[in-house]
């Protein structure tokens, strides 16, 4: 198994190798587009800013590497955010693999952001909750949300319901970091690998 | 819903977990990298590791524990004590850690909780705040591991990490750390009422009820501790099994 992992501007990438190796996978990180290419999975993890985060994808040619792959790819957080149509976050074009908007949680009373800890995931759709009973905890961390819409996978409440997971073709990403989400998110990953 | 977060606190020194641990089954208690999985096993939502150490070899080593951690574990956890730059913050991110908490620096340099923001993003800066209670309701901040008192008030100055992008506020009573009779519930909930970040309770946890009460009293986002768990007094599944019956949201 060869899986890559998207080099890039952002923090977090250490978190997804470590828990790949607890699996038994031990992936490459590189931004070289023909590892990439070749790669049997492709992860596209992401803590960062979206604006910023574009603007190096752009300049480095990534963003369109990234939506011209044909291998399943995982984007985590930021990565599946960048993976939608525009963000909130900087007012930015992104990479438009899901046609759906990334906005910005409204400040309310009694609202805390960002959206931070542990939730509940439920109305599971994808290969990658093979393995994954309704609503359980995964862990969460991010300030702006993608909506509910055609490619929803998985929902998840805050205090509205938000794309927990979106599915497309072989384009799979996770709001949430299934790389911190202990058992649950081990699981998720080893579907993702067995994919 | 989302869940009210259990979070044991370690504190190392030199590479070894400093308070004894009382786990059952358990070969070195002095190991924070075996201790952590310990924690995330039995139910733990994330952790905190302090460096209390203060020499410069002392601090390399914990990079190093910092490094095997993070390789061990599947929860976030949090890494604090001697971060007083940007380059200390990349450090323990390139590490493996997720989160850093400061507190003395970010006091005597509010810039520094900006930089982290501006450069890592909110979620990675939480503010820590070691404040004791003089007259009641009036809190003052204390810096160097409560030794000395600022002139800065606990309200005001976690408004301030706010503003400036702090992620979450780690509130230490020092008037209820240690003494095991639970947190600094009306002080939670003025932080609760005035901030719209995470709060994280630290300090006073003795009993089982006491974590209920900062969470339905003190409106915590989370509750951290040591010794209680370190001791074995308060085991983790115990205590979501009973915060669950008392309609806690937990994990």
């Amino acid at each position: 198994m060869n899986i890559a992992i998207v080099k890039y501007n952002a923090g977090n990438i250490y978190s997804v190798v470590h828990a790949l190796r607890r699996l038994g996978v031990e992936p490459v990180v590189t931004d070289d587009p023909a590892v990439l290419s070749s790669a049997d999975k492709v992860i596209f993890p992401g803590v960062g800013e979206a604006s910023t985060t574009m603007a190096y994808l752009q300049a480095s040619g990534l963003d369109r590497l990234i939506t011209s792959l044909k291998q399943p790819v995982l984007g985590i957080c930021l990565g599946m955010q960048l993976m939608c149509r525009h963000s909130e976050e900087g007012d930015v074009g992104c990479l438009g693999i899901f046609p759906i908007d990334v906005k910005r949680f409204e400040p309310q009373p009694g609202l805390k952001i960002p959206h931070m800890g542990w939730n509940q995931i439920h109305a599971l759709k994808s290969p990658l909750f093979a393995a994954t009973a309704e609503n359980e905890f995964v862990y969460f961390v991010h300030s702006y949300y993608v909506p509910l819409c055609d490619n929803t996978a998985a929902v998840s409440d805050y205090p509205g319901p938000f794309s927990a997971a979106l599915h497309k073709d072989n384009f799979y990403a996770t709001q949430f970091h299934p790389e911190k989400s202990g058992g649950i998110g081990e699981a998720i990953l080893r579907q993702f690998i067995a994919l | 819903m989302l869940a009210k977060r259990i979070i044991p606190c370690l504190d190392v020194k030199d590479g070894t977990t400093v308070k004894g641990v009382n786990f059952v089954n358990f070969r070195d208690a002095g190991d924070p990298v075996e201790l952590g999985r310990q924690y995330s096993e039995a139910g733990a939502d994330e952790l905190v590791f302090l460096d209390i150490t203060a020499t410069y070899e002392g601090r390399k080593t914990f990079v190093d524990v910092v490094r095997r951690i993070a390789a061990g574990i599947s929860i976030p956890f949090t890494v604090g004590g001697g971060i007083n730059e940007l380059k200390d913050v990349e450090t323990m991110l390139n590490a493996g850690a997720d989160k850093v908490s400061v507190n003395s620096a970010a006091l005597k340099n509010p810039q520094l909780i900006s930089d982290i923001a501006q450069n890592f993003g909110s979620q990675v800066c939480v503010c820590a705040i070691d404040a004791k209670e003089g007259l009641p309701g009036d809190w003052t901040c204390y810096v160097a591991g409560g030794h000395i008192p600022t002139g800065r008030k606990l309200f005001e100055w976690a408004k301030e990490a706010q503003e400036r992008g702090a992620g979450e506020i780690l509130f230490t009573s020092m008037n209820h750390d240690g003494v095991k009779c639970g947190y600094a519930n009306q002080a939670l909930a003025r932080l609760h009422d005035e901030l719209s970040i995470p709060i994280i309770a630290s300090g006073g946890a003795g009993k089982i009820e006491d974590f209920r009460e900062a969470f339905a009293i003190g409106h915590a986002d989370a509750a951290l501790a040591a010794s209680v768990f370190h001791f074995g007094e308060i085991k983790i599944t115990e205590l979501k099994d009973y915060l669950r019956k008392q309609n806690i949201c937990v994990r």
